[in-house]
């Protein structure tokens, strides 16, 4: 089932006092935060920080050891997935299939049974929905396009990606970015984690900073001299060879 | 998006991959093979022998390679931490379970037609009883094993030695139901004894696991 597509005027996440223990090792050492609707936030820090683990978290995979948080004014993440949409680390592809299969396949888990949606998400990632090719034998780049893809399928309100431009080429790393900030504009709220930070500064509402488990500063990136539906364009204009 | 439509589409989805893959089908028809004929040279039963002895001999051989299957269950979903996409939606995890048990089932099924008749020639078997019951004890039998195992695989994902880990906690508990499928089995081949009672017992235990387990697999899947 496709997300509504307005977002709540209330805040779209709030975390309280979030702790994650692995082991003996704190991932988590207390976040508290509330995000509003809308926005694209992007998630700095260095290898870690606990980036990974708050989106995981946040998502419904991974429980907090202490702590609460409300995700689409939701307690429970099972009572809101039909909104969100999460792109991991790994692609969550299968090598077997290719790319329409895999699409068709998610897309079922979200009640989505048309082939014409499929096709639309990987045309806006720029994939050839025809190409029979499996994922197997994807580039990495074309396989967290197809995860992009994936993510975005149902088209969810709120969007988690967790490092979607590692191992991807600079050129499709941007063609990504813009993406985000094209579907941003449509009114969803996304956060990125990443370590490419210069890639996301003409897009990004928001730099979230986090070290040793904890939110450590938020940078408002607004007033950077253009509007935010111009700034992907703007950015890529001057990233571009 | 009913648990009926989303465990037809991943059963349509877990079969294609294996016709394009073929991992299970394979390896578990190597091992039973292998099995097969072993035993035939290290036994080499008379017509009769055999009968009193082919219900544990095939049992045996078909639990040994269903676990060759039920270990790949979830490994294509570890692959790319695929599992992880399931987790986030909103389906239900009983259709991912039903769906990795039904197309367990299938697998053994096949491997059951294709190697009954090779039990049949390297042993000489003629059944006394109806052979119609056998079929019963199969599908009865197979399904035991094939939920348990689809459940307890899924137990050991998160396991290092899954591999091993499957067989210790599988063989245990399938006790109760290897024993219903091996004397139903004899009681027919043999015609000495009726297997209804073996047959009611199997029905019983698919029930009350297959119950279990579904109630069990969202904690399982979640599980950290």
């Amino acid at each position: 089932m496709a997300g509504t597509s307005e977002p709540s005027p209330s805040p779209v996440i709030v975390l309280d006092n979030l702790v994650k223990f692995f082991g003996r090792f704190a991932a988590l050492r207390g976040v508290s935060a509330s995000f509003a609707p809308g926005r694209l936030y992007v998630i700095l820090g260095d290898n870690g920080a606990g980036k990974s683990t708050l989106l995981r978290v946040i998502s419904g995979l991974t429980e907090p050891s202490q702590g609460s948080f409300t995700l689409l004014g939701a307690k429970r993440v099972r009572e809101v997935a039909d909104r969100v949409g999460y792109m991991g680390h790994a692609p969550l592809l299968y090598d077997e299939l290719n790319g329409m299969e895999n699409l068709r396949y998610f897309g079922g888990l979200y009640g989505i049974h048309n082939d014409e949606v499929s096709r639309k998400a990987m045309l806006m990632v720029g994939l050839d929905p025809n190409l029979m090719r499996r994922v197997g034998q994807y580039s990495q780049g074309m396989r967290q396009r197809l995860s992009l893809a994936r993510a975005v399928l149902h088209d969810p309100e709120l969007m988690l990606l967790d490092e979607p431009f590692s191992n991807v080429d600079v050129r499709s790393a941007r063609d990504m970015a813009a993406v985000l900030g094209r579907v941003r504009d449509q009114g969803k709220t996304i956060f990125v984690v990443t370590h490419q930070a210069q890639l996301m500064e003409g897009v990004a509402d928001e730099f979230v900073h986090m070290a040793a488990g904890k939110i450590e500063s938020r940078e408002e990136l607004k007033g950077r001299g253009f509007s935010r539906a111009e700034g992907s364009q703007k950015e890529l204009g001057a990233l571009a060879p | 998006m009913s648990t009926a439509s989303l465990t037809r589409a991943t059963l349509v989805k877990d079969l294609r991959m294996e016709w394009r893959s073929k991992d299970a089908i394979n390896s578990m028809l190597f091992f039973a093979l292998l099995v097969v004929v072993i035993f035939s040279f290290a036994f080499n039963p008379t017509a009769e022998e055999s009968r009193h002895i082919a219900g544990g001999l095939i049992w045996v051989a078909f639990l040994f390679a269903a676990v060759v299957a039920l270990n790949q269950t979830w490994a294509r979903e570890l692959r790319n931490q695929v599992l992880d996409a399931y987790r986030v939606s909103p389906a239900p995890p009983n259709a991912l379970f039903l769906a990795k048990a039904i197309g367990n089932f299938l697998f053994v099924v096949v491997l059951e037609c294709l190697m009954t008749p090779l039990f049949v020639i390297f042993y000489e078997l003629r059944s006394i009883g109806p052979v119609w019951q056998l079929i019963v004890v199969a599908l009865l039998g197979t399904w035991a094993l094939v939920v348990n195992g689809t459940f307890f695989a899924a137990l050991s994902i998160r396991t290092r030695s899954r591999e091993i880990m499957l067989p210790l906690i599988l063989f245990p508990i399938s006790i109760p139901a290897l024993l219903g499928m091996v004397d139903a089995t004899t009681s027919i081949l043999t015609g000495e004894a009726s297997p209804d009672f073996w047959i009611k017992m199997l029905g019983v235990y698919d029930l009350v696991f297959t119950s279990i387990c579904l109630l069990l697999f969202e904690t399982v899947l979640n599980a950290e």
